[in-house]
């Protein structure tokens, strides 16, 4: 796990390979615990949120990763893994058991401290176009009501850091954080998926470079 | 290890009271300008003012390293200028590795070239040996807008890698009774060029009416453009005394310099335009990107270097 040095080192250097813009609309950064929401595209999705975050707010904030991929022998994943703290998950959720596990891992590792940063659609995209989201924001949301919901929307990183690549390409890019999204009451699963993908949407900036 | 001489001591001073002129201007207008088209020309000016000092300060420390710092500070130049033209450039998935070579290959290369100080490859590398990446570009099998993509990359190494790379290569040139102050030779150079930017707005500002080309740069008036030519052209003929030059030569050189220096900033306008943009990026407050304020040194610097070359270097 990181201590305050080591993190700022790795932020910085994160948004100068990428020149990461960070933009706070309708929400500023606040130490309360959060699920932070984005659009997948790259592997630097995680650690752009994690470096776009104040100090004290980056080191309460883990991302969630998928066990297959994170999880395997390849030396350099688990490093990654160890040093940014990722909770890990079985991607396969099928039966109603492993869910309930799956959120009750992730609920467990959360605690009363650390807010989480997790990618709903699953897996990464080719570009910008943002898939269906899977339910697991849904049923955290359920899982803990008090948890703020905030929509991330990360543009121009698909073309940084694109799957299956392993060097980066340093190009501007922009972080921008939304206003925090809460479950409505009987509010069916599909529909706050839904919403809640459009929110990340809506956050792309009109004019570019963003 | 301090390089600094009368000379330079002279124009450091010379451009401290030219900003702080330019700061107590700044501070009055804010002061007494009220309507709101006004305003935010003076709330732009400032922000600019503001950018000068860091910039200038920035400057300053590189060159006060003795040259190694000038090849680092204008290489970091390079790196971002680029990564602004190519985030604004429509390039494909396919040009991942070419871009991974122009970024950590072209790059270290060039500018190892320059500290190094190999006159005979730094001219031809990027033109003669970057251009093979479209080799790579090749290899990586897509053919959409293969050469249209291929060419936006080489030409943003020719503007951001190539030209910005001749200023510091500046300081391997081997001028007889001008040895060691090299330095000077390459502040000659920006101060010109850079006045000459910031004249051309001051004239602009102050009586500039006809629009040169309005489509691609409308702020850019024949008012200004004369203006900031004539007085920049003067100002490079009035401090010919740090360069190896004669007044003559030093404001024959600045005419031509500032004039290259108009043609980069309208090159790179009608780039950005195209791509629909006002600014290359948000990096320098009030300027825009750092393209935005280095598109007069691109196509400059290559022709100083060689002028010089050609006039005085043994």
């Amino acid at each position: 796990m990181l201590n305050a040095p080591s993190s700022v080192v790795i932020a910085g250097a994160a948004r100068f390979l990428s020149g990461a813009t960070v933009r706070w609309v309708g929400c500023t950064p606040e130490p309360r615990q959060r699920v932070y929401f984005g659009n997948h595209t790259s592997h630097l999705d995680a650690v752009l949120i994690w470096s776009a975050l104040p100090t004290q707010i980056r080191l309460r904030t883990r991302p969630l990763g998928a066990r297959d991929y994170w999880g395997t022998e390849n030396p350099l994943r688990r490093l990654i893994t160890r040093l940014s703290g990722a909770v890990l998950i079985a991607r396969d959720n099928t039966s109603v058991a492993a869910r309930e596990q799956q959120i009750k891992t992730i609920l467990e590792s959360m605690g009363e401290r650390w807010s989480l940063i997790v990618f709903p659609e699953g897996t990464r995209g080719a570009g910008p176009e943002i898939a269906p989201f899977k339910s697991g924001l849904y049923h955290l949301s359920v899982g803990k009501p008090a948890l703020e919901l905030v929509p991330v929307y990360l543009d121009n990183v698909y073309r940084i850091l694109p799957k299956g690549e392993l060097l980066p390409v340093p190009m501007a890019c922009c972080v921008t954080f939304g206003p925090p999204l809460a479950l409505g009451a009987d509010e069916p699963k599909e529909a706050f998926l839904e919403r809640a993908r459009e929110a990340v949407q809506r956050l792309k900036s009109t004019e570019a470079p963003c | 290890m301090l390089t600094m001489d009368r000379d330079l001591a002279w124009i450091v001073l010379g451009a401290t009271i030219a900003l702080v002129l330019a700061t107590g201007v700044g501070l009055v207008l804010d002061r007494t300008v009220v309507s709101s088209g006004g305003r935010a020309v003076i709330v732009n000016m400032n922000e600019r003012i503001r950018a000068w000092w860091v910039m200038c300060l920035t400057f300053l420390a590189s060159l006060l390293t003795g040259g190694v710092g000038s090849v680092v500070f204008f290489a970091l130049i390079s790196f971002l200028a680029l990564r602004e033209f190519v985030t604004l450039t429509p390039t494909l998935r396919a040009d991942h590795r070419s871009l991974c070579w122009a970024f950590f290959g072209v790059i270290p290369v060039q500018y190892g070239l320059v500290a190094a100080g190999r006159l005979d490859l730094l001219t031809i590398f990027v033109p003669v040996g970057a251009i093979l990446l479209a080799f790579r570009g090749a290899l990586a099998g897509d053919r959409t807008r293969f050469l249209e993509r291929t060419a936006d990359i080489h030409w943003g190494l020719m503007v951001c890698v190539y030209g910005v790379s001749h200023v510091p290569a500046l300081l391997s040139l081997e001028i007889r009774g001008y040895e060691g102050q090299n330095l000077k030779l390459l502040v000659f150079f920006v101060l010109v060029v850079q006045a000459s930017d910031v004249l051309q707005y001051v004239w602009g500002k102050w009586v500039g009416r006809t629009p040169i080309a309005p489509t691609i740069s409308p702020g850019k008036t024949w008012e200004g453009f004369l203006g900031g030519i004539v007085s920049a052209t003067l100002l490079g003929a009035g401090v010919s005394w740090i360069t190896p030059f004669t007044p003559w030569e030093a404001g024959v050189l600045s005419l031509v310099l500032t004039l290259l220096g108009f043609a980069g900033g309208l090159v790179m306008s009608a780039v950005k335009r195209d791509r629909g943009v006002k600014d290359y990026g948000t990096l320098i407050q009030g300027h825009g990107g750092i393209l935005d304020r280095i598109d007069s040194i691109c196509f400059a610097a290559p022709v100083f270097f060689h002028l010089t070359r050609y006039l005085v270097a043994s």
